[in-house]
């Protein structure tokens, strides 16, 4: 009976592990998912978003160390929401002198935001070096939490999952619940005929876009609790983070969710019985096959046209 | 009431709209008449500031509106219903209504709009894209009526529709006209609808109003003669 329990504490590792994997993606693709699934911006930019939130969090830290020690344990609060500000703001600056001067020129779009990353991973490098940088996490984010002797959840996976948990209701109750919200979705199947009743497109567009970058802000913050921080940190994920969300079918949030647990599953369970990278392989050649089948991705919504 | 100036208007190069002057009454109902690419739509475009304004001025109840933006003349008081619908076939009823509702609305439909469309209170719940193509059209109308408008603009109603649907449209037109004290502008090629409905028609050929006459004293035959291709 003893390989039975043992397998078990593996098989919920691994589960956890998996789960782990899925939070990362989707608290990665949830801002991208309001920016490119919702307005149609290919924001190749979005990952330095990311970045944007895990050295904020990383100079509050250094901050929160040098002058007010006594603050360590619940610096990171107060970070995560300060990585949303930081984060919107430049967003909604990027929206007015950039974003909204393309709209009707995706493809321009792709190669402005491009340049725009190259721009600001060489600020970050100029600023914080190129040497990567960790932010220190509170005692109480350290070490894991023990079901059964032989599992081993670690705390900072536990806290991201719940974070994810906390912004995927968030934004759900913004965009489908909120006045916010239909106006997005408005905006998004007809900016014409949203003007003509009354909608303020401009602005609907400076919030979402500044919205989606916050979110990247927040998954930026917490992604200091998991690995360090470096000038490319966020374009490591973009790729993936498109990904999920073509995947998930891209006007809908359930979507991208179905296709962030699919996704991080396939590849950790996969991760066990073989190296990471064939893992991977087999991951991106399913997804491929799969759009191939349903290029609309894996949730439409059906209408008549 | 509703006024408007020289208005000119055109795409890239090319005008479309040669000085066009027209003074509507409050709850009268006009309808401009006349044939594919004469202007109807050109002249909605640019009333509602979708399509640039070369020059001219409009205005509602005294105020200039030709500066504004398409959402501030929303507010202003015109409120559009374009040729082809444009519902928002992806969100439901309900919420095709609440666009047009002001935030002071707090989303709630009023009473009197479902009480204008009762089937669209039957059918709150379905995507507006599966509804069919006159429930759209009453769709677009109760939307564009949710925004409280002082004068609505209905681009080309009819196409499309069946029948006895288009009855039903010009029977509800004219009964939120008397409701609501609205004044309407309706392009129409269909002229037993707009006999219906109207108090005056114009006709517009090649960007000019080129006959305007009062219910009474139109000549079907004449203006028919400026639809007919």
């Amino acid at each position: 009976m003893e390989w039975l329990s043992e397998f078990g504490a593996i098989a919920a590792m691994q589960g956890f592990n998996g789960l782990s994997v899925f939070c990362v993606l989707l608290l990665m693709a949830l801002g991208l998912a309001i920016i490119f699934g919702q307005m149609g911006v290919i924001n190749m930019a979005h990952g330095e978003f990311l970045t944007i939130g895990a050295y904020t969090t990383f100079v509050v830290s250094s901050l929160t160390e040098q002058y007010a020690p006594a603050f360590g344990p619940y610096y990171f609060f107060f970070a995560i929401v300060l990585s949303f500000l930081i984060a919107g703001a430049i967003g909604w600056l990027v929206e007015w002198a950039m974003i909204s001067k393309l709209y009707q020129r995706p493809l321009d779009t792709l190669l402005a935001t491009w340049g725009l990353s190259l721009v600001m991973q060489q600020t970050f490098r100029s600023i914080f070096g190129a040497r990567e940088v960790s932010a220190t996490l509170p005692e109480w984010l350290m070490g894991s939490w023990n079901p059964t002797e032989t599992i081993d959840i670690p705390r900072n996976g536990l806290f991201v999952m719940g974070l994810t948990i906390l912004l995927t209701a968030i934004i759900f109750l913004m965009l489908y619940r909120s006045r916010w919200g239909l106006q997005v979705r408005a905006t998004m199947q007809n900016r014409v005929m949203s003007r003509a009743v009354g909608i303020n497109t401009k602005r609907v567009d400076r919030m979402t876009f500044a919205l989606g970058c916050g979110v990247a802000g927040v998954a930026g913050a917490a992604f200091t609790t998991i690995g360090s921080t470096g000038p490319t940190a966020g374009s490591l994920y973009i790729v993936d983070t498109f990904l999920v969300v073509v995947f998930g079918g891209a006007a809908s949030l359930f979507g991208t969710i179905a296709s962030a647990f699919s996704i991080a599953q396939a590849q950790s369970i996969m991760e066990f019985f073989m190296s990471g990278s064939m893992a991977k392989v087999l991951t991106l050649s399913a997804v491929i096959l799969i759009l191939m089948m349903r290029p609309q991705g894996l949730f439409s919504i059906k209408v008549r046209k | 009431m509703f006024q408007i100036d020289n208005l000119v208007s055109g795409y890239g190069q090319s005008q479309i709209l040669h000085e066009l002057n027209l003074d509507v009454a409050k709850k009268e109902i006009v309808a401009v008449m006349g044939r594919n690419g004469m202007g109807k739509t050109t002249l909605f475009k640019s009333l509602m500031g979708v399509l640039p304004q070369w020059g001219g001025q409009i205005s509602v109840d005294g105020r200039d509106i030709s500066r504004l933006e398409t959402h501030q003349r929303v507010e202003a008081g015109i409120a559009y219903v374009p040729q082809g619908r444009m519902i928002f076939p992806s969100m439901t009823v309900l919420e095709n209504i609440q666009t047009g509702l002001p935030a002071s609305a707090k989303g709630k439909v009023p009473d009197d709009l479902y009480a204008l469309f009762p089937v669209l209170q039957e059918m709150r719940h379905r995507k507006g894209g599966n509804l069919s193509g006159g429930q759209q059209q009453q769709l677009a109308i109760a939307r564009a009526l949710a925004t409280n408008p002082k004068v609505l603009l209905l681009d080309e109603p009819t196409e499309g529709i069946q029948p006895s649907i288009i009855k039903d449209i010009a029977r509800t037109l004219k009964e939120i006209r008397n409701l609501r004290d609205l004044t309407i502008i309706v392009s129409e090629q269909v002229l037993s609808f707009t006999m219906e409905i109207a108090d005056r028609f114009l006709v517009i050929e090649k960007g000019k109003f080129v006959i305007e006459e009062a219910r009474d004293r139109v000549d079907e035959a004449t203006i028919s003669r400026y639809l007919s291709v």
